[in-house]
């Protein structure tokens, strides 16, 4: 038995595991910080891969995002996937909410959460376009930046780069154009409502 | 009076492994060989103890015991009993209570088969799987107990999570997998058991660990093919692996195992690669660990989320035990552990099986790292990071190419050394293979590299394999004049491992050929429809909504849409893929339906309606060649099987 050789080995592999493992212990992985309502938005600067239809929403594919570009404006980052059934849902109102506010100077980016930009384009085709941009977010940065639970969700950024509000699950046309009416009319003064959370999924009733 | 029941037994079991324990060592060490044999007893009465332990718990789940914690958790009496049984392993502590079982089961049987071997490598053995079975023990008495007193009894219980009362498959694939998985203790501690006996110098432990491995090894390949299945037939996304946590922790035993398989042949013939058979096996056993660690403890999030609670740390100091024990072992013992043998020559045997050594644990290494990532990011920067299936495709899937072609080279090689004239009479058929496939897929209209190459190199592997039968079934033929069948059976029942092993290489070429077919052929689309209407899917196959229906059941409520398939216009079959919404939930389970032929699956699920029953949307996955994966999964199980085999006994 060479004990030498066995409390190295044990200090060089077993130690450092065991510490890692014993760090994993006290941490959540569920737990990811979101920034609430209320507080400054995450900026961040991402790659167009779909341009959008709407002409005055439209971006060059390759051109580069800057979220602290857009200051002044509203803009409203949803966040999606090809793989994401109640984006579906959200899909239209969406693209519809975008071509009616984007002469007042709202802007709409859709952040691809975990799929690739292909399956992205794809599926955009398969739902008959979308009005404005999609933005790549390669291993989730801006994602998690944003305390992304899943997908759907959507953040209202007001004219100061404030989140007035996030929505959990697909977004309703009625609150988010209401909203955008409040941001616009009121300027600069950020707000945050407290509007139900929207259900991804059918409601047992439904079936019956 | 059950409750009491179960628990007591658990408890003596608990005892007696700790005073097994110590009459093992204290036999072994001042060699007395009585306190060995009784060391053996408690080992056999651990697991009846264990078996009273289940079957209290069964009888308390299906004469609904709500008194009892853990049938209060998952019991509900409008469930039907066949998956009240089986809700058993359904939640955490049902889960391990299941998992000791097991336990105890391969500790019995390991010590009955081998009580007569002489020198202290049994012994020792059963001191590392008595310890096993405490520490399952210590968790069904502490943070695991299923047992605790509910007071005041409630009427009725939630019933077993939706998801795992959806699928006969869930009756399946959790003990197959407990199978696999706790099957991986008795290698390791057969290595425990020589290193300190030591017997690891000898190959004899070798050969008795590859059996036990190998058979461990085939529950754990069903396992995984099972738990693939389920996801494919309930999930309702249409795929079958997303390299999830759960599915990474199943998969990297899996591939140690896999190498040790092939390397344990290379310290049979050759007495190399002794240091690292035994490092294969202790890590095999401390994934298996770990594995059961990251999911039971919430440190890496997962879809399979159990309860967590302090059982994260039980195995925390567990991992830490094994992991300091076993390196201790190898690495103070490692001067005895050196090769006899060296390398003849690059084109042998010994070479393919270092490379395919080599890709396997660069692939655990992938997916141990991919799985453990993101956990280092935030321990030395701080931040959250998710690792998906892009990364895992892209770093797994060279390495799976690879992995092909090696199992064409493989067989076709000999030991030793080999000579030019033999490569070029050995390659030029499978060669000329893949390349057809390869010029075949070109003007097909495939351009990609990795899925081009993995079809090439499944067919090259393919013709190796059978090659293999081919010329060991003419050589009979030559000298004993036999029909083929008779040949076939004779060359295989006097080369088990040998065939068994071509046959497993089949099934998992058969396994990588589906999985590349169905991924870069797929093809999905959806609508919404009114009964009556039709959909075109792809080429003459079109799908129409003929009704929806609704129906009330004890446990749940279930709406379904009966669509009929039509190809060319004419109906071909008929599918109802439903949404079920049980009481206890209020988010709906999917339950796609599936219709299989050799050539694919259509897949439809059902993903909204109105209420009204007025319309439908449908989403029809086409899924090529997803049946075979299936197919192939029973084939390398078949082939572990045949390799496992006892041989008869001979008279020396």
């Amino acid at each position: 038995m060479n004990w030498k050789r066995a409390i190295v080995t044990v200090a060089g592999v077993g130690i450092p595991v065991i510490a890692l493992l014993s760090y994993g212990m006290t941490r959540d992985p569920r737990s990811i910080p979101s920034p609430l309502p209320g507080r400054a938005a995450p900026v961040f600067t991402r790659a167009v891969f779909a341009p959008g239809e709407d002409p005055t929403l439209r971006r060059a594919v390759g051109d580069s995002i800057r979220l602290a570009d857009h200051n002044g404006q509203v803009v409203v980052v949803n966040f999606w996937a090809s793989w994401c059934l109640a984006c579906r849902d959200e899909h239209e109102t969406l693209s519809m909410i975008a071509r009616r506010y984007a002469d007042q100077g709202v802007r709409f980016y859709g952040l691809l959460y975990n799929d690739e930009p292909r399956n992205g384009i794809k599926w955009i085709a398969q739902m008959g376009g979308q009005a404005y941009p999609a933005l790549e977010d390669p291993s989730a940065r801006t994602a998690i930046d944003y305390g992304l639970y899943g997908v759907p969700e959507t953040f209202v950024v007001d004219q100061r780069g404030i989140v007035a509000h996030k929505y959990l699950g697909p977004v309703r046309p009625g609150e988010l154009s209401q909203l955008l009416d409040s941001l616009l009319l009121a300027g600069a003064r950020s707000t945050t409502t407290d509007a139900p959370v929207t259900r991804a999924l059918p409601s047992p009733d439904s079936a019956r | 009076m059950i409750r009491i029941l179960g628990l007591a037994a658990v408890w003596v079991a608990l005892g007696m492994s700790v005073a097994g324990i110590i009459a093992a060592i204290w036999g072994l060490t001042r060699q007395r060989a009585p306190l060995v044999a009784s060391a053996f007893q408690t080992v056999y009465v651990n697991f009846a103890l264990l078996t009273i332990a289940v079957v209290a718990m069964v009888y308390a789940l299906v004469t609904h015991d709500f008194s009892i914690g853990y049938v209060a958790q998952v019991g509900s009496r409008n469930t039907p009993t066949f998956y009240t049984v089986i809700s058993l392993w359904g939640a955490l502590e049902g889960s391990i209570l299941f998992w000791g079982w097991v336990m105890a089961m391969y500790s019995a049987v390991v010590v009955w088969t081998n009580r007569h071997r002489e020198g202290g490598l049994v012994p020792w053995a059963s001191v590392a799987l008595l310890t096993i079975c405490l520490f399952f023990y210590i968790l069904l008495v502490g943070p695991a107990n299923p047992w605790h007193l509910v007071f005041p009894t409630p009427a009725d219980g939630p019933g077993p999570n939706p998801l795992l009362q959806n699928h006969i498959l869930m009756a399946i694939h959790p003990p197959l997998l407990y199978l696999g998985y706790v099957g991986m203790a008795v290698p390791f501690a057969f290595a425990v058991g020589a290193l300190l006996a030591g017997e690891i110098h000898s190959d004899d432990w070798i050969k008795l660990t590859r059996r036990w491995t190998l058979s461990a090894w085939a529950f754990l390949s069903l396992a995984i093919i099972a738990g693939m299945w389920w996801s494919y037939e309930v999930l309702g996304w249409g795929g079958y692996w997303a390299w999830d946590p759960v599915e990474n922790a199943s998969f990297m035993p899996w591939l140690t195992a896999t190498a040790f398989l092939h390397s344990a042949m290379v310290q049979e013939r050759r007495g190399m690669l002794k240091l690292w058979n035994v490092n294969l096996i202790v890590s095999t056993f401390l994934l298996t660990i770990l594995g059961t660690f990251l999911t039971r403890s919430g440190i890496v999030s997962s879809v399979h989320a159990f309860t967590t609670g302090t059982i994260g740390y039980y195995f925390l100091a567990f991992i830490a035990l094994a992991l300091v024990v076993s390196l201790v072992l190898v690495a103070g013992n490692s001067e005895g552990l050196r090769s006899e043998g060296h390398l003849d020559a690059a084109a042998s045997r010994e070479t393919v099986f270092l490379f395919n050594n080599l890709f396997l644990t660069g692939f655990t290494f992938v997916v141990v790292l991919g799985t453990l990532f993101p956990l280092v990011a935030e321990a030395f920067k701080g931040v959250k990071v998710t690792v998906g299936a892009p990364f895992f495709n892209k770093m797994t899937i060279p390495i799976c190419v690879a992995l092909l072609f090696l199992m064409g080279v493989g067989p076709s090689l000999p030991w030793k050394a080999t000579s030019r004239e033999h490569l070029r009479k050995m390659f030029i058929l499978p060669a000329a293979v893949a390349i057809g496939i390869v010029v075949l897929a070109l003007v097909l209209g495939m351009r990609d590299v990795y899925g081009m190459l993995a079809f090439a190199f499944a067919g090259f592997a393919i013709v190796c394999n059978t090659r293999e039968y081919v010329i060991g079934v003419q050589a009979r033929r030559r000298a004993h004049g036999e029909m083929i069948p008779v040949a076939f059976v004779r060359l295989v029942a006097a080369n088990r491992r040998r065939y068994g092993g071509y046959l497993a290489h089949m099934g998992i070429i058969t396994v990588a050929a589906a999985i590349t077919a169905s991924s870069s052929f797929r093809f999905e689309r959806e609508a919404t429809l009114k009964p009556g209407q039709s959909m075109p899917v792809k080429g003459d196959l079109s799908v129409r909504l003929k009704t929806m229906w609704g129906k009330d059941e004890p446990q749940r409520e279930v709406v379904g849409a009966d669509v009929e398939i039509l190809r060319g216009g004419k109906v071909v079959g008929l599918l109802d893929p439903r949404m079920n919404f049980y009481r206890s939930q209020d988010q709906p389970v999917p339950t796609p339906a599936v219709r299989s032929r050799p050539t694919g699956d259509v897949y439809i699920n059902l993903m909204a309606y109105t209420p009204d029953g007025q319309s439908a949307t449908l989403r029809v996955i086409i899924e090529p060649f997803v049946p075979w994966i299936w197919f192939g999964g029973l084939v390398v199980a078949l082939g572990a099987v045949v390799s496992a085999w006892p041989a008869r006994r001979r008279t020396v």
